[in-house]
Parts: C-alpha cells; sequence; structure tokens
C-alpha cells in the first residue's frame, strides 16, 4: 500500500502511564472546546464535510514526491487541515485521522493515542493556523510563505512534544533524542511546507472563496495568534536549549515526579508524585517547558473570550 | 479499490468474532495498560501476557502466529527507545565515545530498552488482533457507546466510509503523474525537486477541492436514503453475561500478571 507511516507515531510501551494519562487530559480538555464551539457554529451539512475532510487529510498523506535517495516528501495535513478548515474543525478532523490510523493500522498505539493526538492533531493546527492568522488581510505571497513558515514549525512542534513525552517517560535520552528528531523532521517539515503552500496556491487560484475571510479558515478569532505564537517561541527556545543542558531538565523531571529513576522503586507508580519545584534557574525554565502546556490552554480559552466580545 | 484493501477484518465465527465489540475494546485496552505498568524486566509476567496473546490467537481461529506477522510494524520507532540504555541510571557496563558524545550503557538501561520493545510489541498485536475480530463499523459503534463524543464518532464513521473513495481518487491521481513523467532511458523523469514539490502540492489541492465539492453531494445522496445522523450496524448491541464473563476472566489475568510482576 502506499500508506507510508510518518516517524512520529509513538506506539503503546513506549510512554509511561502518568505521560500518557496527562496528555490525553490536554487532548480531552481541547477536542472538548473544540467540540463546543464547530456545534455552535457548524450546521448540519457540517459535519459529512468534515468527515470527508478527514478521508481527504488521510489520502493526501499519500500523495509524496521523490526527495532524494529514495526519500520522498509528504503531507501530514495539520496545518494545511486548519488553514482550510479553521482551527476547531481541524483539530476534530485531524483527531479522526490520528485514532483511525491507530485504531485500524496501528500506526500509533491506542494508550498513547492522547499523546499522538496532541502532538500531530491539536498543536500542528495551532501553530499552523496561530502563524497564518497572523497574515490575514496581508497579500496572497505573505499569505503563503507565513503559511509555510507555518506548515514547517507545526511539524518540528509535533517531533519536539515526541521528543519530550519519550524523555520523560524514560524511555529516550534528551542530548540524543532531539538533534536526531529534530533532524529528520526538518527535513520533512520541509516536505510538509512546500506541499501546504503549493497546495494553498492551488486552491487560492481555483477556489479563492474558501480561504476568504468569511470563510470558515478566516473567522478563528486573535487569540489564534496569541496561541499560535507562543507555542512556535516555545519550540524555537526549547528545543536548542534541552539538546545543550539536558541534564538540568532532567533533574527538573525526576523533581517533577514525570520520571522514575531505576533506583527509586521498579513500579510505573511507585516513585510519582508531584513534587514542588527546585530552586535553580534551569528548573525554572523546565517548568516553563510543561508550563507551556498549561499557557496552550488558557490561550485557548482567552482566544475564546476574545471571540466572544467581538 | 475493492475495500477489503484497508479492512483488517478476518470473517469468522470464534468466540472472539461473537463477542461484544465493547468487551473486547475495553479488554484491549486493559491487556495494553497492563504491559504498560509492568515494571522493567519481569519476563514471567511479560511472558504470562504473550501466552495471553497467543491463546487469544488461538481461539480466534485465525492461526497461533497471526498476529507475529504484522507485529514489527512499531519497530522503526524502537530506534528512539535505543537511547534509554543510556539514559537510566544504573552499573555502567563500558564507555562509548562517539564524535562528541560520551555514553556509558547501563545494565538497568539495557533492560529498560528490552521490556520497551516487549512492551510496544505485546501491545500492538493485541491492536491487530482486535480490528482482525471485529468488524470496524462495529469498533465505531463501540467508541459511540463508550463515551467518545457523537461528533468523532461520526467523523470517523465518515472517514472510514469515504477512505477508499478518496484513495482511489489519489491513485488516479498519482497514475496521471506517472503517465506525464514519462522519461527517455537513462535520462531522470521530473523537474527540479522545487518542481516536484509543486506537482505534489497541486494533486493535493486538486484533491482537497474534489473532496471538498463531493462532500456535498455525498450528504444530499445520504438524505435520500434516510440519513438521520447515525450510521446504522447490523449488528445487535447488547452486552450479555457470557460478554462479561469473558471481560473478567481477561481482566483477572491481566491482575495475576501484575501481582507475579511485582513480586520477583
Amino acid at each position: 500500500m502506499h500508506y507510508t507511516p510518518a516517524p512520529m507515531h509513538i506506539p503503546d510501551g513506549f510512554l509511561n502511564l502518568l505521560v500518557s494519562a496527562f496528555c490525553w487530559l490536554i487532548t480531552v480538555a481541547l477536542d472538548g472546546i473544540a467540540i463546543s464551539r464547530t456545534n455552535k457554529s457548524l450546521g448540519e451539512r457540517q459535519v459529512p464535510l468534515m468527515g470527508i475532510m478527514a478521508a481527504f487529510i488521510f489520502a493526501a498523506q499519500m500523495i509524496n514526491f521523490p526527495v532524494a535517495g529514495g526519500t520522498s516528501g509528504h503531507l501530514l495535513g495539520g496545518a494545511l487541515a486548519a488553514i482550510t478548515l479553521g482551527p476547531w474543525a481541524a483539530m476534530l478532523v485531524m483527531t479522526s485521522v490520528i485514532a483511525v490510523q491507530g485504531l485500524l493500522f496501528q500506526d500509533g498505539g491506542l494508550t498513547v493515542m492522547g499523546a499522538n493526538i496532541l502532538n500531530m492533531g491539536l498543536l500542528t493546527c495551532i501553530v499552523g493556523y496561530g502563524l497564518y492568522r497572523a497574515s490575514m488581510g496581508r497579500s496572497r505571497g505573505v499569505r503563503l510563505f507565513t503559511a509555510g513558515v507555518a506548515a514547517w514549525l507545526s511539524v518540528m512542534t509535533g517531533a519536539l512534544m515526541t521528543s519530550l513525552e519519550l524523555w520523560l517517560s524514560g524511555t529516550a535520552k534528551l542530548n540524543i533524542v532531539i538533534p536526531a528528531m529534530l533532524g529528520i523532521h526538518a527535513l520533512i517539515g520541509l516536505g510538509e511546507a512546500l506541499i501546504t503552500v503549493a497546495a494553498l496556491a492551488f486552491i487560492f487560484r481555483t477556489r479563492p472563496d474558501l480561504l476568504s475571510e468569511g470563510s470558515p479558515s478566516g473567522q478563528g478569532s486573535r487569540g489564534w495568534i496569541v496561541a499560535g505564537v507562543l507555542v512556535a517561541l516555545g519550540v524555537i527556545l526549547l528545543s536548542p536549549l534541552a539538546s545543550v543542558n539536558p541534564d538540568g531538565l532532567n533533574r527538573v523531571a525526576i523533581d517533577l515526579g514525570f520520571m522514575t529513576t531505576a533506583h527509586a522503586g521498579t513500579g510505573p507508580l511507585a516513585g510519582y508524585h508531584i513534587g514542588f519545584l527546585g530552586s535553580s534557574a534551569l528548573s525554572r525554565i523546565a517548568a516553563g517547558a510543561i508550563g507551556l502546556l498549561v499557557v496552550l490552554g488558557l490561550a485557548a480559552l482567552a482566544g475564546r473570550a476574545l471571540q466572544k466580545r467581538s | 479499490m475493492h475495500v477489503n484493501a484497508f479492512d483488517r477484518y478476518h470473517h469468522g465465527h470464534s468466540l472472539l468474532h461473537n463477542l461484544d465489540a465493547r468487551i473486547k475494546v475495553l479488554v484491549a485496552v486493559a491487556y495494553i495498560v497492563s504491559n504498560v505498568v509492568l515494571p522493567d524486566a519481569a519476563w514471567i509476567a511479560f511472558g504470562l501476557s504473550l501466552l495471553f496473546l497467543l491463546y487469544c490467537n488461538w481461539i480466534s481461529g485465525l492461526g497461533l502466529g497471526f498476529t507475529l506477522k504484522r507485529s514489527f510494524v512499531a519497530l522503526p520507532f524502537a530506534l528512539a527507545a535505543i537511547t534509554a540504555i543510556f539514559s537510566v541510571p544504573g552499573h555502567p557496563l563500558g564507555t562509548w565515545h562517539i564524535g562528541m558524545l560520551t555514553l556509558v550503557p547501563t545494565d538497568a538501561g539495557l533492560l529498560r530498552f528490552a521490556s520497551v520493545l516487549v512492551r510496544s510489541w505485546l501491545s500492538v498485536q493485541i491492536a491487530i488482533l482486535l480490528v482482525a475480530v471485529t468488524a470496524f463499523p462495529d469498533i465505531i459503534h463501540a467508541l459511540g457507546h463508550l463515551y467518545v463524543p457523537s461528533i468523532i464518532v461520526t467523523i470517523i464513521a465518515f472517514l472510514y466510509r469515504y477512505l477508499f473513495v478518496l484513495t482511489d481518487e489519489v491513485m488516479r491521481l498519482l497514475r496521471a503523474r506517472q503517465a506525464r513523467s514519462a522519461g527517455m532511458a537513462g535520462t531522470r523523469a521530473g523537474g527540479s525537486l522545487w518542481w516536484r514539490a509543486r506537482i505534489a502540492g497541486n494533486m493535493a489541492g486538486q484533491l482537497f477541492l474534489r473532496s471538498y465539492e463531493r462532500s456535498d453531494r455525498i450528504y444530499d445522496a445520504m438524505l435520500a436514503r434516510g440519513y438521520r445522523g447515525k450510521l446504522q450496524t447490523m449488528h445487535v448491541e447488547k452486552i450479555q453475561t457470557a460478554d462479561w464473563l469473558v471481560a473478567s476472566v481477561a481482566l483477572a489475568a491481566f491482575v495475576v500478571m501484575q501481582v507475579l510482576g511485582r513480586m520477583s
């Protein structure tokens, strides 16, 4: 089959229960908001549309183009979905796509599905749409360029989150997994960006109404820009830091109770206690990494409030 | 494309085929959770877990090694876990210098790595078995009964239904590209990297518009056929005593694994 799994679907067994549960929590919360938002704004006809768009993302992931040495570029689709369908609808679409990949093709595990949805579905939509939204009202060229950058960063965000989750579960070594994952995905992201931009350019030429300011694509609130920029900044700041000073982050993860060392009890729940932060400067930075997720949720809520007011 | 190209369901009448889909989904998830929470190097418990899996394979009538054949899909991801060998504190087994990195493999790290692989390998097999003995529409229904929000269940139902149609569409696009990209023998077909990327993007855009416009027609056709916001299934949805019994036996087995896994 032409179905090529991307190296970002985490299988079962690679994340510990606490990290999986934490990711499920954020995923369920964000999807919950997305459901209540789409229920309010979408007509009956839109539900089949979202289903078919989910099938579209699935099918579009099979479109590839040869890059070099037998590798090929292809699409993950989070940013493209968010830009064309609007962020909330895209979140539900991506959630369904990743759920089916896990359930039907075992591409990504079941208990870690929350993490996979968060990495590849929700964060890609937030970064992809948030940055693109900032270019709304500008010329077509600027919007396409922004969409490309957003698509690239959305892939990097997913890769960084995947690495962090693996590391928090004690499955990977931070200063190896982050450069490796980000290195591979910098290239995969390039393919994503190129296809996203070309696809959008095609839609601009043939059905500009689908991307106009009155369409679902243009109706996301300005709060999305804040959320998108925050996450993007988080990725840009955290990636080099995490590769340069992994030991500091390691300490904090243990302090926070995310990681058990081999000595501290073998049971998965034995060493878990959400401790208080250490006092070093590094611990504050790492806490920021985890806080980023909280900020993300808050930014989404803020965006909601902003839209209500306008 | 034939509908079975993607479908993982193998028709049969075994005990597993006849179990309620909800029970199957729950037991499969419980099995995976059980594997995930087993401590590192709990080999006896992992062994029991494997026995449970083989037993399920056997009673499914699909053959003992059925899930084994497809169980290596998650293997490429093992690359990420290799680094666990060096990151878990324990008794050092040596020192490797690779470029600027100094790697110290530890015994605990090695055990962690092996355990992660075993957990993942066992877990993916139960997931393979789940979709082999349960028709996907039944799984979708089960999700609905297991409190997955109805809008997501509906999207998944549509996704599943139109996956085949849109995959055909992609195949046509890919075939057309191939036909256009004929090259002289010995020369490379196609243009520069940018050109190739642009073509792929155009294909994605084309597919998007075709899907978008198709959704309108599909919705009208569905309304005409009596769609009332829910997809129907032919299977009766009632959890019976036998279902509960199987679920209890399975859960009891998982508890035994946990106890054994923690004793050593």
